[in-house]
C-alpha cells in the first residue's frame, strides 16, 4: 500500500493545495479527525479550522472557513468554503437582496411618473407653440 | 471654408477623446487578464463538487435530492440575469437582454410566472427603464437584485442573491430556475447564454465505473444539502465571473475601434486643416500680388 495519498484542497474561487501527504488532520462537525492513506470512504461537513498537511516529515497548515470533505481509496478532496456560513447569516444576506430589488421596484415607479410628467409637459409646450403660430397668423391677416 | 482654429480645436478634442479610449483598452486589456486567471482558478472547484455529486447519486440512489428531482407542472419560473456594472463594452448586455426578454416573453405568453433575479447594474438600469412591466402582459417580477460586483467579486457576495431563488425553490414557489450570462468564447466574440440551473439537469448522465460505501458524518442528507447549495453557488459564481471576464473583453474591442475610429477622424480633420491653411496662405499671396500690381 502507498504511504502517501492525494490531497486535493480547493475553494470556489481558487484551487489551495494539490499534492501526495502522508497525513491530512481536519476538524468535521463531529470532531477531529486525521486522514492516512488508506482511509475508508468518508464525507463529511468540515468547521472553520486549520488543516495540517504531513508532507514529507514537514507539516503544513492552511485554514479553511468550513467545506466539506470526501475521502475516496487514494484520494481526498476538501472542498472548502470561502467564507463563513450559518444559515442565518445567509438569511440576511438574502433580504439584504430582497430590499434591494424592492428599492428598484420603488425608484422604478417615481422614475415612470417622471416619464409621464415629461410627457404631459411635450404635450403642452407642443399645443402652446400652435397656438402661437395660429396667433402670429391671424396678426398678419388683420 | 471652416476657419483653421476651429478645425484645431476639434483635433484637440478628439485627440483627448483617444487618449481616454485607449486608456480604457488597455485597462480592460489588463482586466481581462486577472479575470480569466479567476475563472480559471474556479475550475476545478466545481469539476471536484460535480465529481462528489455523482459520486454520491451514484451509491445514494434511494434518495433522491429535491434539486435534482424534477417538477411536474412548471407555473413560475426564476431567472437570473448576470449584466455588467459599467457601459461602453459593445453589445454585450444588449445581446443577453435580448436572448432572455425573448424567453421570457414566450413564457408569459403560456401564463408562466416570470421572477427575476439581476445581478449588475445594468440589468437593473434596463429593467428599471420606464415603462418596462407596463408593455409586459403577464406576471412579470423581480425577486432580487445585486449591484456594484466590481471586478473581482467573491462568491460571498453573491450568496443572497442565491439563497433567494433556492429559498423559492425549496418552497415550491419557483419550479424552474434559469441563469443568463454570457460565456466567454475567446477575446473576439462572447455569446449570451441561458442555462438551467434547477433542477439539477442530467447529473447521472455521466456514467461512473465506480462507486464506494461511504461513511457519512453527519447524516448523508445533511451533506448532500450542503453539497447541491454549495454547487449551484458554484455554477452562480462561475457565470458571473464568466460574464465579467467577457464584459472586459467586450470593452478592450469597442475601445481598440473607437481608438481606430478617433485615428481615421483625426486623419480626416487634418486633411481639411491643411486644405484650409492652404487655401488661406494663397488668399494672402494674391491679395499681396494684387496690392503691388495696383501700386
Amino acid at each position: 500500500m502507498s504511504k502517501t495519498i492525494q490531497v486535493e484542497i480547493v475553494s470556489s474561487e481558487e484551487s489551495i493545495f494539490s499534492g501526495s501527504c502522508e497525513m491530512v488532520s481536519l476538524v468535521g462537525v463531529l470532531g477531529a479527525m486525521s486522514i492516512l492513506p488508506g482511509h475508508a470512504p468518508l464525507l463529511s461537513l468540515l468547521v472553520p479550522g486549520a488543516v495540517r498537511l504531513q508532507i514529507s516529515g514537514e507539516e503544513e497548515y492552511c485554514y479553511i472557513s468550513g467545506g466539506i470533505l470526501e475521502v475516496q481509496p487514494h484520494m481526498v478532496i476538501v472542498l472548502a468554503d470561502t467564507a463563513i456560513r450559518a444559515h442565518d447569516l445567509d438569511e440576511a444576506k438574502a433580504l439584504e437582496a430582497k430590499g434591494e430589488a424592492k428599492k428598484m421596484m420603488a425608484e422604478r415607479g417615481a422614475e415612470f411618473d417622471y416619464s409621464l410628467v415629461e410627457s404631459q409637459l411635450a404635450q403642452a409646450a407642443a399645443q402652446l407653440h400652435t397656438l402661437q403660430r395660429l396667433r402670429k397668423k391671424l396678426k398678419k391677416k388683420s | 471654408m471652416a476657419n483653421t482654429k476651429e478645425i484645431r480645436t476639434k483635433i484637440r478634442s478628439i485627440q483627448s477623446t483617444q487618449k481616454i479610449t485607449r486608456a480604457m483598452e488597455m485597462v480592460a486589456a489588463s482586466k481581462m487578464r486577472k479575470t480569466h486567471e479567476s475563472m480559471r482558478k474556479a475550475k476545478p472547484y466545481a469539476r471536484y463538487i460535480l465529481e462528489v455529486a455523482m459520486h454520491i447519486a451514484k451509491s445514494h440512489s434511494e434518495y433522491r435530492h429535491p434539486y435534482l428531482e424534477k417538477k411536474g407542472e412548471v407555473k413560475q419560473i426564476g431567472i437570473m440575469i448576470v449584466s455588467s456594472d459599467k457601459g461602453l463594452c459593445g453589445s454585450l448586455n444588449v445581446n443577453v437582454f435580448k436572448k432572455v426578454l425573448g424567453m421570457i416573453r414566450e413564457w408569459l405568453q403560456q401564463g408562466t410566472h416570470v421572477k427575476l433575479c439581476l445581478l449588475g447594474k445594468k440589468a437593473n438600469t434596463f429593467l428599471g427603464r420606464k415603462g418596462f412591466f407596463k408593455g409586459v402582459k403577464g406576471n412579470l417580477s423581480v425577486v432580487s437584485s445585486l449591484a456594484r460586483l466590481g471586478d473581482r467579486p467573491a462568491v460571498a457576495d453573491l450568496l443572497g442573491a442565491v439563497r433567494v431563488m433556492l429559498d423559492a425553490y425549496e418552497a415550491d414557489e419557483l419550479q424552474r430556475v434559469y441563469i443568463a450570462s454570457n460565456t466567454f468564447v475567446n477575446t473576439m466574440s462572447q455569446h449570451p447564454r441561458v442555462e438551467q440551473l434547477l433542477p439539477i439537469p442530467s447529473l447521472e448522465d455521466k456514467k461512473l465505473s465506480h462507486h464506494w460505501d461511504y461513511i457519512y458524518e453527519p447524516a448523508a442528507a445533511e451533506i448532500l444539502d450542503a453539497l447541491f447549495v454549495r454547487f449551484i453557488e458554484s455554477q452562480v459564481y462561475r457565470a458571473v465571473v464568466e460574464n465579467i471576464a467577457s464584459e472586459q473583453a467586450a470593452r478592450m474591442v469597442a475601445m481598440k475601434s473607437a481608438s481606430d475610429n478617433a485615428e481615421g477622424l483625426i486623419d480626416e480633420c487634418l486633411l481639411l486643416y491643411n486644405k484650409a491653411r492652404q487655401a488661406s496662405i494663397t488668399r494672402e499671396l494674391s491679395e499681396i500680388v494684387g496690392g503691388a500690381v495696383a501700386i
